[in-house]
């Protein structure tokens, strides 16, 4: 086995006992810091199910599948892009769920009183960003200019985040629910939330994972993907698919998470690069640790306060991109 | 006989029935024990109805009474600990509509009741509710007519001159202004001052600098902070009401009653009336 394959695998292990033991820490992990004794009493007391059951359970797990379509996302979006600074949020996806949810948050006070109670937050979210992305396919006339594509996600993402700055201006209430929203929460998550994210990783990973001849092939430029007789357009038009759907299924049930996106692919290529196909998994991997430790940080740290959930990946999530960074220059 | 029998089987079945489905009737009727109020306006309604007692944790803007300062902070609207919240095992949590953790709440089987607290409208409902809820709908009428009463006194003791004045109420200074609909600007009107924003703006809206320049308001009022910086907006010097100092520049814990939708309005409206008291003496 080459010296690479034996990294991969390793890191592969390391992924997978993190994800245990932070799995288990979500469950220890409470709202008032970390106690087994009080873990004890909890379980033995009648709140058991509820408080473990209904609360920690599911928004552990959910923390974890949120990031893991977050990581896969960002390894999509750096594939299709051939761009390492590329994040699952360029595409406008960010700016529409943020601008429909400020539409809702805000339609309370603007009169539309039932928009506000019909749709949830969730749902206007997860077709906010949707919306977002199709608006930006719309603009740069579908998805094989890439260059095209980034210029349109970047306009939209301007031209709809001040029209969200516009309807916060006339209901200032709105202000800090999209603040709240715009740092990221897994404070929230049920066992709903839990479902759609489990179907949507156990979806979209390994249709993703089949278009990973294609990003491999893309890695060596648009000409030679070309050459190979792939159907480029089309196949690229599926990724800007893929890629939405699972940032805006993950930003519907999370908020706005900064930079697990980017950093998942970035840590997994550093510890042991390899094609798409085992990148992508990685990846999601990756983003899942990511994000749940975050979680069980933010839960732990101040309590029994808690951390906005998103200021902790930004934080930590650079910092050890950093060192990583460094390491290897030294090395 | 039988059919007798047959029939009194059947009322004492139809009793059963009867109880069985207003036995939660009964129990949900039964006042709240636990309260959470994430809301400061109804942390401070429930207090005021004597039922400070019943809250167990509060959001963490909640500061008054002291009673309530001293519970468990849960977060912000906004951003509420969910399991801190149901780990106090509330029979009725209090929020806003519109937040996410009224749905999250209630899926878990809890009590939620959102409140808007937007204008005076809102509170009177808010503590004739919560009368009615907490057991004893005299302590919620009895209150608002507490906060009837302080207003009406207030209004009252607004000097003449003062009354029919134009002012400016800045709620933050990029600047946003109290509007005419929101509980501040209803008490503003209810003292008999002429707010410069026109109702159609809205209850909070964000205003242009050179509007409140090209208005002139006879009275400008602020958080103390705020309006130390005033004379240095660009343009602003030329405002009279600054000149002349015709000016309420309130403390921030003063501040916070004016700007706080709950009992402490009546309060609010006589800190309002001192000062325009205050300001008649001066022009005197």
């Amino acid at each position: 086995m080459s010296a690479l394959a034996v990294r991969r695998r390793r890191l592969g292990f390391g992924l997978a006992l993190c994800s245990l033991l932070l799995l288990s820490a979500g469950l220890v992990a409470g709202g008032e810091g970390w106690s087994l004794a009080e873990l004890g009493d909890l379980l033995r007391g009648q709140d058991a199910w509820l408080i473990v059951g209904q609360i920690r359970a599911p928004r552990t797990l959910g923390a974890w599948l949120a990031g893991g379509l977050l990581g896969l996302a960002g390894a999509l979006a750096q594939g299709l892009f051939r761009n390492p600074l590329a994040d699952p949020f360029l595409l406008g996806s960010a700016s529409g769920a943020s601008l429909a949810v400020v539409a809702v948050l805000a339609a309370g006070t603007l009169g539309g009183y039932g928009l506000g109670h019909g749709v949830g937050l969730a749902a206007a979210a997860f077709m906010g960003a949707l919306g977002g992305v199709l608006l930006t396919l719309a603009l740069a006339r579908g998805a094989q200019h890439t260059l095209r594509l980034l210029l349109a996600g970047v306009v939209v993402g301007v031209v709809l985040s001040g029209l969200s700055d516009l309807l916060t201006l006339a209901a200032p209430e709105a202000l800090r629910g999209r603040q709240v929203f715009m740092l990221g929460s897994t404070g929230f998550l049920g066992w709903d939330g839990c479902l759609l994210l489990g179907t949507g990783l156990a979806l979209l990973l390994p249709l993703a994972q089949r278009l990973s001849r294609l990003l491999d092939a893309l890695v060596l430029g648009e000409d030679s993907a070309r050459s190979l007789g792939l159907p480029l357009p089309q196949l690229q038009l599926l990724l800007v698919g893929l890629l939405a759907a699972a940032t805006g299924l993950a930003v519907s049930q999370t908020g706005l998470v900064a930079f697990v996106g980017l950093a998942a692919p970035h840590l997994v290529r550093r510890i042991a690069p390899g094609p798409h196909g085992y990148l992508l998994a990685a990846s999601a991997a990756a983003g899942a640790v990511l994000l749940l430790a975050a979680d069980v940080a933010a839960r732990t740290l101040i309590a029994p306060q808690e951390l906005p959930v998103g200021v902790l990946t930004a934080i930590f999530g650079g910092a050890y991109l950093l060192w990583l960074l460094n390491r290897q220059r030294g090395a | 006989m039988s059919g007798s029998s047959h029939l009194s089987r059947r009322r004492w079945l139809g009793r059963a029935l009867a109880a069985v489905l207003l036995a939660p009737a009964l129990v949900a009727a039964a006042p709240p024990q636990r309260i959470v109020s994430l809301v400061p306006g109804l942390t401070e309604s429930v207090c005021a109805l004597g039922a400070c007692a019943r809250l167990v944790g509060v959001d963490r803007h909640s500061n008054w009474p002291p009673e309530a300062a001293a519970l468990p902070r849960l977060g912000g609207l906004d951003d509420a600990q969910v399991e801190r919240i149901a780990a106090l095992n509330p029979d009725l949590v209090l929020a806003a509509p519109g937040a996410r953790v009224v749905q999250r709440l209630q899926a878990l089987g809890l009590k939620v009741v959102a409140l808007h607290t937007r204008s005076h409208q809102d509170v009177r409902h808010n503590l004739l509710w919560l009368g009615q809820t907490l057991g004893d709908p005299d302590l919620g009428r009895k209150a608002w007519a507490a906060v009837e009463t302080q207003m009406a006194a207030a209004s009252q003791s607004v000097p003449a001159a003062m009354r029919g004045r134009s002012v400016y109420f800045e709620v933050e200074a990029s600047p946003y202004a109290a509007g005419p609909d929101s509980f501040i600007g209803q008490t503003l009107v209810q003292l008999g001052l002429r707010n410069i924003v026109p109702v159609a703006l809205g209850p909070f809206p964000k205003l242009s600098p050179e509007f409140v320049v090209r208005a002139q308001p006879d009275i400008v009022m602020a958080e103390a902070r705020q309006m130390q910086d005033m004379p240095g907006r660009p343009g602003w010097a030329s405002l009279t009401a600054l000149q002349r100092q015709q000016v309420c520049a309130f403390p921030s814990a003063d501040y916070e009653v004016l700007v706080r939708p709950g009992p402490r309005m009546g309060r609010a409206a006589q800190q309002l009336a001192d000062c325009l008291a205050r300001l008649a003496k001066d022009t005197r």
